[in-house]
């Protein structure tokens, strides 16, 4: 085995890796950006190097930097992790001829499967499952129109080079088919200066399903069955779980089989995925192999009890396979959640800044959280906006989509936008719950975006006893104020209001030991919680249900309350103030200044928006620097902008206007 | 007997109406309340005790001698909030506009003259159309008899404004004298010259809303403190400021059980202030992640933000928070932060309040608008009212105390009782940059030799060594103990005894 390895990445992942290696007792080295300077990875790691600037192309993604780091710490091999340099075949080359171990594919197997065209003739070639139509990089409109018309619409454009759904077009029809190659081609040209594209069966309603292999330097390969990754927005994956609802052994096995082939055909041996695209009538057809770690590989650890980053790096080291396929057994079931910094009712825009606030819901049963940040941590905009990985298993689909709800519901984030009740949502839909779903599940189940507003009868049974028991602890210690009046024993009410989007649910509230008794629409059920004011998670039972939810205190009886899915603003009032509410105005939202101007004289750094941009509320507009400080102007609201009134550069009064908005 | 009962109910009936059916409905078609369910929302259930039900005036001019309706536009009494004793005053916007009469400004004197004999809080609700015009100079006197008592009672009970309603002409003046001001968005205006006179005056054309709006005097003027949204959420949110407060100057400020530990560490205070001395950072946050149970209610958020103040509990105590805010005009102190800040750190003085001051200053904000608008006098204000402070003053420099801003945020130089230190604190006369330029001037050509002397000058002063070795900084503290440290320090400070040499009154820089 080594004795110090070398990590070429950030992050979660960089973690990751330290964390088996510290287990193994390898010594690790992590080289970081200016960026990333003092992040959690670099704090964790034996050795740490800077290798240049924020931005990938300036570190981790220069080659020469990395390699130099390898060889003035004494690191033996490099994991690249994934993304940056993990596909990269002249990277395991330049490696290689550094004397070094690559902890991953060899080169060859890298640039066989980088290509899509030629990975697709080599798995037709070892007997994998090809979408009816491919017949390699077409010559010619003509040639694309004869191949739809033997195949039948609809067909999937895509590029050679592809990848993140850049260069995809489905087409419905022979006018699509002219206009999609056109566009297609003209995107992978100007993305990934290929413009060579291809057309396949577009199969509708279809699923995202992978097989895990493993191979050894000694020609051993076998499958840690599949991961289903379905859940995507944009071609992000959101959710992935193992095994996949739809799969049987039987399909595993052939898929398995066939995935092990391809793996064997280029002499794989490191951790790889193949891809399928799979119909609903479970077709999968080949889409395409990764030849590095996946994210979504811990779903398949925790139902295989693998640690496939210790199963690469052992070889990597030219170590047997210790398994063979026959002692694979799949335990459970596991799903993981990716926490991204995207605000889902921002049109899930990223969200840069600090973590004021983030707890990881660490010490529940079948809980792991991979991630790479910490509270303080700085989210920037140099990288994939993904925070941390919440991974829950279960004895099967449901305890594990239990599991993942309340490890959700616990999950403190604050200070940037994030998905987290968004995530919790989606595993609550019906749809996600049935295991009916298709790639096309979050454009189908949240077509008009998500804002968290709502919220089902189920999680009212939730929210209104948990308002109501976190109100009555709350004005129980209020009236333990010093200084009272003597003789005048004052105890708050018992009957509350619990108030949402102005509809009333009257409830009773006897404060018990260790919660309250809840008298509600004619039942009775108790709360049990340790829940303490300024306490942000309520942990608890309600009506002998264990609940998770957050909750945050706005005052005045007024509380932020999300729990699986929604995120409800309500106030717990008595039963006289509800009514008086109710004569209240609604309001509606107010027409802030539609300017923004210079809060003080100085000069203006940048102005990051334009005319006809449209911004979201807080979006960043112009920074001006005064006193030496740079001063971020944002959006009060969103809105468009209408002009620009001052220019990069421009020496600002104060309340000189900078943009206005239409 | 029997009879007299009944006459009673049926006057208490009639009282409780006030101005009658339609005029109630009138008020709740404009998204008000009525005095009496204000009185309700804000005074805990069943605790208000009413005075002067009855109490008519006694003008018999321009036809009021028949139009009398008991209680006169004004409801008084007193009642509790989380059982402790408030005084108040409600203006009845159904009986004559609530205009002030004689015998309204009697009522109202009452209580404030009852509320400084036992020491409780003073809260009016105004809700008025101004003065009673029929009354002529009576009314007058009225306001003036309630002013006299708010500059009697400053600094010996809290008095709280909330504005429910119009207060113009003379009116605003009584709110104007008392401790805290709280509006309510677009229900309540506030002006001495309503738009009428304006436009004939000055010619511009203004809304009452933009003259003197919730939104107006919680941004622009900083005359209100706060502004809420409608009338349940001003009043409950009048409860939990009064919450924060003694009942008097004779009291030490009120206490409730926390289950947030004294020693609560946090962590991510250690990355707080950013590597780069020129990147701003949230001074909420610490304020936010040092206070008991992150509850810290923020006093004029919306108004000279370059300077946050506000209360917080502190192992159950009250604690007043001064803070420089690096996010907006890079924590400059200038004349609205000045004046801000002065009257708030006069207030918690006043009422034993101990002042927590968190210090990232770079100086005063330079100007013309500043030095014309009398920076001087005005950033003296500040000055005076921390130098003059007896409280237990608690101060940490989380990064920038330069020049004589470093000085006036309640510097050991102004008897400031512990002064910790960030290791990030820089205590100098001016960043270390500009300061070479000074004394170095005649090496200005020499990029070289400036860089070699700025290097010299940020090691000596870019830390709190320095001030430490002489004194001026008590110790310097981990950011992540800062909750356990300032508790630690004001329960040393709980029996701090001070006095400041007799006077009549000192002459702050007005």
């Amino acid at each position: 085995m080594f004795s110090k390895i070398l990590i070429a990445n950030r992050g979660e992942i960089a973690v990751r890796i330290i964390k088996t290696a510290r287990r193994m007792g390898v010594q690790t080295v992590v080289v970081y950006s200016e960026a990333d300077k003092g992040s959690k990875a670099v704090e964790m790691a034996d050795e740490a190097i800077a290798i240049g600037g924020p931005t990938a192309t300036e570190s981790y993604l220069v080659q020469e930097r990395i390699l130099q780091a390898a060889k003035d710490t004494g690191a033996e091999a490099i994991h690249p992790g994934f993304g940056f340099l993990s596909e990269n075949a002249s990277f395991a080359e330049a490696v290689a001829e550094a004397g070094l171990v690559f902890i991953g594919p060899t080169p060859h197997a890298i640039r066989a499967m980088g290509d899509k065209i030629e990975s697709k003739r080599l798995a037709e070639k070892a007997g994998v499952s090809i979408a009816p139509g491919f017949d390699g990089a077409l010559t010619s409109d003509e040639d694309a129109l004869k191949v739809a018309n033997e195949i039948g619409y609809p067909v999937m454009i895509k590029a050679s080079a592809g990848g993140g759904g850049k260069g995809m077009r489905i087409a419905w029809d022979d006018a699509g088919l002219k206009e999609g190659l056109a566009s297609a081609a003209s995107e992978a040209r100007s993305s990934f200066g290929d413009d060579r594209v291809f057309i396949e069966k577009y199969i509708h309603r279809g699923r995202h399903i992978e097989i895990q292999v493993l191979g050894d330097s000694h020609g051993n390969v076998i499958h840690l069955g599949e991961r289903e990754c379905s859940v995507q927005r944009r071609h992000q994956k959101v959710l992935e779980e193992a095994p996949s609802p739809l799969v049987d052994p039987e399909m595993r096995a052939r898929m398995g089989e066939q995935a092990v082939g391809l793996a064997k055909a280029v002499g794989y041996q490191s951790a790889g995925t193949v891809e399928f695209i799979v119909s609903q009538d479970k077709e999968f057809y080949f889409l395409e192999m990764n030849t590095r770690l996946q994210v979504e590989h811990p779903v398949t650890e925790e139902i295989t009890g693998f640690d496939l980053v210790e199963e690469m790096l052992r070889v990597a080291a030219g170590e047997k396979l210790r398994w063979r396929q026959e002692d694979i057994a799949i335990n459970g079931w596991a799903i993981e959640a990716r926490l991204y910094a995207e605000d889902p009712s921002r049109n899930f825009l990223p969200s840069i800044g600090r973590l004021r606030r983030y707890v990881e819901p660490l010490g529940m049963e079948g809980v792991r959280v991979d991630s790479g940040v910490r509270e303080g941590d700085e989210i920037s905009m140099f990288y994939d906006p993904m925070i941390a990985k919440l991974i829950a298993h279960g004895r099967d689909r449901t305890e594990a989509i239990t599991r993942l709800q309340r490890a959700l519901d616990a999950f403190v984030v604050d200070g940037i936008g994030n998905n987290l009740v968004f995530l919790n949502a989606a595993v609550a839909n019906d749809t996600f719950r049935s295991g009916t779903f298709s790639t096309a599940f979050i454009e189908e189940e949240f077509a008009d975006g998500y804002f968290g507003h709502e919220r089902t009868e189920a999680v009212l049974q939730n929210l209104v006893p948990i308002a109501a028991m976190v109100h009555t602890v709350g004005a129980l210690r209020d009236s333990c104020l010093s200084g009272q009046v003597p003789g005048q024993s004052w105890r708050p009410s018992r009957d509350w209001v619990v108030r949402i989007d102005r509809k009333d649910y009257p409830v009773s509230a006897t404060p018990i030991d260790n919660g309250c008794r809840i008298d509600w629409a004619g039942a009775s059920l108790r709360v049990n919680s340790e829940w303490a004011p300024g306490d942000r998670v309520f942990n608890g039972y309600v009506d002998g249900r264990p609940v998770t939810a957050q909750v945050v205190g706005t005052g005045g009886g007024g509380y932020r309350i999300s729990h699986a899915g929604a995120a409800v603003a309500l106030q717990v009032l008595t039963p006289r103030m509800a009514e008086l509410a109710d004569l209240m105005p609604i309001k509606e939202p107010p027409d802030l200044s539609k300017l923004v101007m210079s809060p003080m004289p100085g000069l203006l750094l940048r102005v990051v928006v334009k005319a006809g941009d449209e911004v979201q509320e807080g979006q960043e507009i112009a920074v001006v620097e005064a006193m030496k400080m740079e001063n971020i102007l944002r959006a009060e609201r969103r809105g468009v902008v209408k002009s620009v009134n001052a220019a990069q550069g421009d020496s600002l009064t104060a309340d000189q206007i900078i943009v206005e908005f239409e | 007997m029997q009879d007299i009962v009944k006459m009673l109910e049926e006057k208490r009936e009639h009282a409780r109406m006030g101005g009658g059916q339609h005029r109630i409905d009138a008020q709740h078609a404009k998204g008000k309340l009525t005095a009496r369910e204000r009185l309700e929302v804000m005074l805990d259930e069943g605790s208000f005790e009413e005075y002067d039900m009855f109490v008519e005036h006694r003008s018999i001019d321009f036809g009021m001698a028949d139009q009398r309706i008991p209680g006169d536009g004004v409801i008084t009494g007193h009642g509790t909030i989380n059982g402790r004793l408030v005084f108040v005053y409600s203006q009845d916007f159904t009986v004559f506009g609530g205009s002030l009469s004689e015998a309204h400004a009697e009522k109202i004197c009452k209580i404030m003259d009852q509320a400084m004999k036992v020491g409780a809080p003073v809260i009016g609700l105004n809700d008025s159309g101004g003065a009673r015009i029929q009354e002529g100079v009576a009314s007058l006197g009225g306001y003036a008899e309630v002013f006299q008592r708010n500059v009697l009672a400053s600094g010996v009970i809290p008095q709280l404004s909330v504005i429910m309603g119009p207060c113009a002409g003379g009116a605003v003046y009584s709110p104007a004298m008392t401790d805290f001001i709280f509006m309510v968005k677009d229900t309540s205006y506030m002006f001495v010259t309503g738009p009428d006179v304006v436009r004939t005056v000055t010619h511009e054309n203004v809304t009452q809303e933009e003259l003197g709006g919730a939104r107006t005097h919680s941004t622009r003027s900083g005359v209100a403190d706060m502004a809420f949204e409608n009338d349940i959420d001003a009043l409950l949110q009048v409860r939990r400021f009064v919450d924060f407060l003694p009942t008097s100057n004779r009291e030490k400020p009120p206490s409730r059980p926390t289950a947030d530990p004294v020693d609560r560490p946090e962590f991510s205070l250690d990355s707080l202030v950013p590597e780069n001395p020129n990147k701003p950072y949230d001074i909420k946050e610490l304020i936010h992640k040092v206070v008991d149970e992150g509850d810290f209610f923020e006093v004029q958020p919306e108004y000279a933000g370059n300077i946050v103040i506000g209360f917080g509990r502190m192992n159950g105590s009250t604690v007043g928070f001064v803070a420089n805010q690096p996010t907006v005009l890079a924590g400059c102190l200038d004349i609205d932060s000045s004046r801000k800040g002065a009257r708030f750190v006069r207030f918690c003085d006043a009422f034993n309040i101990p002042i927590v001051t968190f210090v990232d200053v770079p100086g005063f904000l330079p100007g013309t608008a500043q030095e014309f608008g009398g920076i001087i006098k005005h950033g003296a204000k500040l000055l005076y009212a921390y130098a003059e402070a007896t409280v237990p003053k608690v101060t940490v420099i989380t990064r920038k105390a330069y020049g004589g801003a470093y000085d006036v945020m309640a510097s050991k130089h102004l008897r400031g009782d512990v002064n910790y230190a960030w290791p990030q604190a820089e205590i100098a006369v001016m960043g270390a940059k500009g300061a070479v330029e000074i004394i170095f001037r005649g090496d200005l050509g020499n990029p070289e030799k400036i860089e070699a002397r700025t290097q010299e000058y940020a090691e000596k002063f870019a830390n709190p060594f320095v001030a430490s070795s002489r004194g001026y900084i008590d110790d310097v503290i981990r950011p992540h103990n800062t909750r356990r440290r300032l508790i630690k320090a004001l329960g040393m400070l709980r029996n701090k005894q001070l006095q400041n040499p007799w006077k009549k009154h000192g002459n702050i820089p007005l």
